[in-house]
């Protein structure tokens, strides 16, 4: 399992990215593992404003369904247009293709809350 | 959660580590749920041919002068229909209106039986059927010493042939023989399956299940077999309608509410058979109907069924999105007036309530 040391981790198994006050959000190598086949990123908070651990959007695997949470408080101003039709993008590519959401922070401190790398794989115990 | 040290381990556990499977805590053992993924896998045996380790099923000999006449009593379908080398699956209901399990029942002869029980319901079943047993049938519970291998998909039985005298090529569907395979003795292959892809089912002892397994796996090499995992069986299993334990059907559902009435046989008398009886003849408030979501959303164990104004009209009580049809499928509970195919339901899934339609089963038609 693969956890880029330049990402930040929620316990719930999210990565976020940052790039100056946007923010690109997804899901772990781990948490794609545990869900199995991906059908369905259900997304519908295009343009709300969501604050830290609330629920952005769904997903859907075969087996089991799964919420998704904000790693920061934001406005969600993009969502993967390429998720759509390749769900499985998730699966293939979690830290690429696969992204979910794109933030714009609106509270930049809650970032020191968030898991590093290292921080991370000791949870999953990778 | 159930505690890892109280869990059962099947005979070769190890083997599926190795695999690369996940391995799931499942009615009480450990077991492999999938190991490339349940799309890859549900694809391998509908199209080639795959392996299930199914040992976790309960298996159960009885034998002497009474055994038929106690499965007779206790099961719902007309053991008298069976001969020898014939499987037969049937229910076991309850006094209530419910049912205890669903199983299969081999007639090995006219003296001697198997019944194939769901491991969930192991315990269940036997003190049922020991606490009935008023004229003394032998019975045995073989399941801790018992491996089972299911092998499926159309490629088995050319793949399996090699590696045994009896006549797998022909071997008619629910029926079954007993011989040698891959160089064991005494092992019983039936053609059945919880697929719907054809192939076979693998009983042996556990002391065998290595070689068996090992050979079977050198044996379909050429056709690309690989091993499944439990979650690619309930996508599988629920593509074809069929039920499963605990979901579809338990202590507090009908075989007749069910759609299980072909199982129900009336010409003998049987558990609860009376009450049955007059289910059938006068009809059920409540059905078990298979439905394909017509907008976005998978249906899942347990969401509401409500109809167009939003009233509750039933549950799911199984739902995935099917690998080989594309589509988000799944069964549940409807009150009668909507069980017509063609019935439009609505599941609520998260905020929205989707448009589904009531279908004819199976969902999968080779």
């Amino acid at each position: 399992m693969n956890f880029p040391d330049q990402l930040k981790y929620t316990k719930d198994h999210e990565w976020i990215m940052v790039d100056g006050n946007i923010a690109t959000v997804g899901i772990t190598d781990f948490a794609q593992g545990e869900l199995g086949d991906i059908v369905y990123v259900d997304i519908t908070s295009a343009g709300e404003t969501l604050s830290a651990e609330t629920v952005f959007g769904t997903v859907e695997a075969v087996k089991t369904v799964s919420d998704l949470f904000m790693p920061v408080s934001g406005k969600v101003v993009e969502v993967n247009p390429h998720l759509e039709s390749n769900p499985e993008s998730v699966n293939k590519d979690p830290y690429g293709n696969g992204w979910m959401i794109k933030i714009e922070i609106s509270n930049a401190p809650e970032l020191e809350h968030l898991l590093s790398s290292a921080a991370y794989q000791q949870l999953v115990g990778a | 959660m159930e505690a890892a040290t109280d869990l059962k381990h099947i005979a070769l556990s190890d083997i599926h580590v190795k695999l690369g499977a996940k391995m799931v805590p499942f009615a009480g053992y450990l077991m492999p749920v999938s190991y490339e993924g349940i799309n890859a896998e549900h694809e391998t045996v509908r199209n080639r041919i795959g392996v299930f380790d199914v040992s976790h099923m309960g298996e159960f000999i009885l034998k002497g002068e009474h055994a038929m006449e106690l499965i007779q009593r206790l099961t719902s379908n007309d053991v008298a229909k069976l001969v020898d080398g014939k499987v037969q699956y049937s229910c076991i209901p309850n006094e209530d209106g419910g049912i205890v399990d669903d199983l299969l029942v081999y007639r090995i002869d006219d003296k001697s039986y198997m019944l194939v029980v769901n491991a969930s319901n192991i315990d269940k079943d036997w003190n049922w059927f020991v606490s009935r047993n008023t004229k003394g049938v032998e019975m045995h519970n073989i399941s801790d010493k018992t491996s089972l291998l299911a092998v499926q998909g159309p490629l088995a039985a050319a793949a399996l042939q090699p590696l045994t005298s009896m006549d797998l090529l022909n071997m008619e569907y629910y029926t079954f023989a007993k011989g040698d395979f891959a160089g064991c003795e005494n092992v019983l292959v039936s053609a059945t399956g919880y697929t719907g892809a054809g192939g076979f089912e693998i009983y042996v002892e556990n002391k065998d299940a290595e070689k068996v397994w090992n050979a079977v796996f050198e044996a379909g090499k050429d056709h690309g077999i690989k091993p499944i995992g439990l979650g690619a069986r309930d996508t599988l299993r629920l593509e074809m309608g069929f039920c499963l334990y605990g979901n579809d059907i338990d202590d507090t559902t009908s075989p007749i509410e069910a759609g299980l009435g072909w199982i129900t046989k009336f010409t003998k008398d049987f558990t609860n058979s009376s009450a049955l009886k007059l289910q059938k003849e006068t009809g059920v408030s409540r059905k078990l109907v298979g439905f394909e979501m017509m907008d976005r959303g998978i249906p899942r164990h347990d969401y509401l069924i409500q109809d167009a104004t939003g009233n509750t009209i039933g549950k799911v009580t199984s739902g995935t999105q099917s690998p080989s049809l594309q589509k988000a499928i799944g069964m549940g509970y409807v009150t009668a007036e909507f069980a017509k195919e063609g019935s439009e339901i609505f599941i609520p899934v998260r905020d929205k309530a989707i448009k589904a339609k009531v279908v004819k089963l199976p969902f999968y038609k080779k």
